[in-house]
């Protein structure tokens, strides 16, 4: 089955380019992405431009709407996602734990809805 | 129901159901299914005879009618079972051998800690306890439709997220096992202890939870937590009688009329202790049940080993370093040492903030300010426990205590 890890951050708390930190976490999310391929499994996941680069549509009565944002309220953001194939949902959790950005942030993991 | 099938419904259910929900790989088929060859038990045992192997018949008879009903049932409803057909079409046999015990994997699946708590609890009674949903959502107080819905929720998520059914593996063992226990030990208390209602005992609820408990034991023969977890439950349920005096009022531990102890669940709960102690692996409900077994191993309150008591306090406050835990550690320095010092713990604004508005806080924190002699204090704090709990048997037990600090305070009421 195949799950999304879905990867929430609050910016205020998550390492900022050019520290020793950063660097340290994209060391950590390129052994991530090798492990997941080491293990077999087929997977893509990219991480996300901030929400102020965001613009959201609407279509409504034929018309589009097009808006800014959105600015959510809270404080934390989807910053990136992977969506990978595994046997279960114990594998799928114990992989979320691995996600370099766990530590900072959180990591949502949901079914796809397989049609 | 006919005493015969009423016997076999209680000894075989829950072991049927998991070995059904193993091999249909879907709770809800697996359920219907039992149903089914429920109503063709009752139609057909009283008069050929209960088969020799019940637990058997009635699993070969569900896969059968399991089958029936996928047959019967539209492409798009079939889609929507787990594992669907696969595994159903395999040669039934004449239901004669012995069925595997799935139970374990049943009872991990239930307290999956992907579930809420209160998901993992009602799936657990519901299927492993074989109570209904109408009998779980009475004990948890809740209307039977919510009940009925937060069981459906649980029942669609481990579905769709896969949450497989398994034992854990040896390495997530440890982590998984506490959450089984987490939940058998909340549905003990709530039986125990609970929030409302003027019965202080459920006794449905403690029996279950023992009887469930007594399986994990029996599955995981070589882990010392269920057992300790089986002892502790065994030494609360011990001073069952004891708890309330006649007229329905919680008596405290120190004032209990230990006499009315039951000698054979102590026992039983010691003998439970020393399995799990001669493991030599200690975990939090260890300590627990150790704690437990100073206080029924006392012959009187005053010949409690209370300095033991906070010595163990300190070991499990390395598992579990919470302020309920801190809270008790605050009484058994009171009792070892003096009243004063045990206020001084509560004292600390982190505890205090922390357990504000929890009822044992108020009344601890009162019983200590009564046995230093501060008694227009100790007033105002069983007034604020009592503000803090539905419960009608501790509302009984709270108003002594102020009717009593009444007749040795002039104005107080």
């Amino acid at each position: 089955m195949r799950y999304m890890l879905i990867i929430h951050n609050d910016p205020e708390l998550h390492p900022t380019p050019g520290s020793p930190e950063w660097d340290q976490l994209m060391a950590d999310y390129g052994e991530f992405s090798k492990q997941l391929v080491d293990r077999g499994h087929t997977f893509t996941g990219d991480p996300l431009n901030d929400p102020s680069t965001a613009t959201t549509i609407r279509v409504r009565d034929g018309e589009t709407l097009t808006v800014d944002g959105p600015f959510a309220e809270t404080k934390e953001w989807m910053s990136g996602y992977y969506v990978v194939d595994f046997d279960s949902l114990d594998h799928a959790l114990a992989a979320a734990a691995m996600v370099p950005s766990a530590k900072y942030g959180s990591v949502e993991v949901r079914p796809l809805a397989e049609m | 129901m006919d005493g015969a099938l009423e016997s076999v419904y209680r000894a075989d259910r829950g072991r049927v159901l998991a070995r059904l929900i193993g091999i249909l790989g879907d709770f809800d088929l697996a359920e219907e299914a039992l149903a089914d060859a429920w109503a063709a038990a009752a139609a057909s045992w009283p008069a050929a005879g209960v088969p020799d192997n019940p637990a058997g018949w009635l699993v070969t008879t569900a896969r059968r009618k399991a089958v029936d009903r996928l047959r019967s049932e539209t492409a798009s409803r079939r889609r929507q079972r787990a594992w669907g057909e696969l595994a159903i079409t395999w040669d039934l046999g004449d239901g004669s051998d012995p069925i595997p015990d799935d139970r374990l994997r049943l009872i991990f699946t239930c307290c999956h800690p992907a579930l809420s708590l209160e998901a993992q609890v009602a799936l657990t009674l519901r299927s492993l306890g074989g109570l209904t949903t109408e009998e779980v959502a009475k004990a948890f107080l809740i209307s039977p439709s919510a009940m009925a819905q937060r069981v459906v929720r649980a029942k669609r998520k481990i579905r769709e997220a896969s949450i497989a059914y398994r034992v854990p593996s040896p390495d997530e063992l440890a982590g998984r096992l506490g959450a089984v226990l987490a939940v058998l030990y909340l549905i003990f208390n709530a039986g125990y202890l609970p929030p409302s209602g003027t019965e202080l005992v459920n006794v449905d609820l403690c029996d279950e939870a023992l009887r469930l408990c007594g399986v994990v034991v029996e599955l995981l023969p070589d882990e010392p937590e269920p057992l300790a977890l089986a002892a502790m439950m065994r030494f609360q349920d011990a001073r069952r009688q004891a708890r309330l005096d006649d007229d329905g009022v919680p008596v405290t531990l120190e004032d209990q009329d230990r006499s009315r102890w039951d000698g054979k669940g102590v026992a039983a709960g010691l003998a439970l202790l020393e399995r799990a102690q001669d493991m030599g692996r200690e975990g939090p409900y260890g300590i627990k049940a150790s704690i437990a077994a100073l206080h029924v191993a006392a012959p009187r309150s005053d010949l409690t080993d209370w300095a033991a008591i906070v010595r163990l306090y300190d070991r499990l406050l390395a598992w579990e370093p919470t302020t309920v835990v801190r809270l008790n550690r605050a009484v058994a320095v009171a009792m070892a040492d003096s009243p004063a010092a045990g206020l001084a713990l509560l004292d600390d604004p982190e505890l205090a903030q922390g357990l504000t508005g929890y009822h044992l806080y108020a009344a601890t924190r009162a019983d200590l300010l009564r046995r230093s002699g501060r008694l227009d204090e100790a007033v105002v704090w069983y007034g604020r426990a009592r503000d803090q709990t539905d419960n009608v048997a501790e509302h009984r037990f709270l108003d002594k205590r102020l009717e009593q600090l009444a007749a040795s305070v002039p104005g107080a009421n």
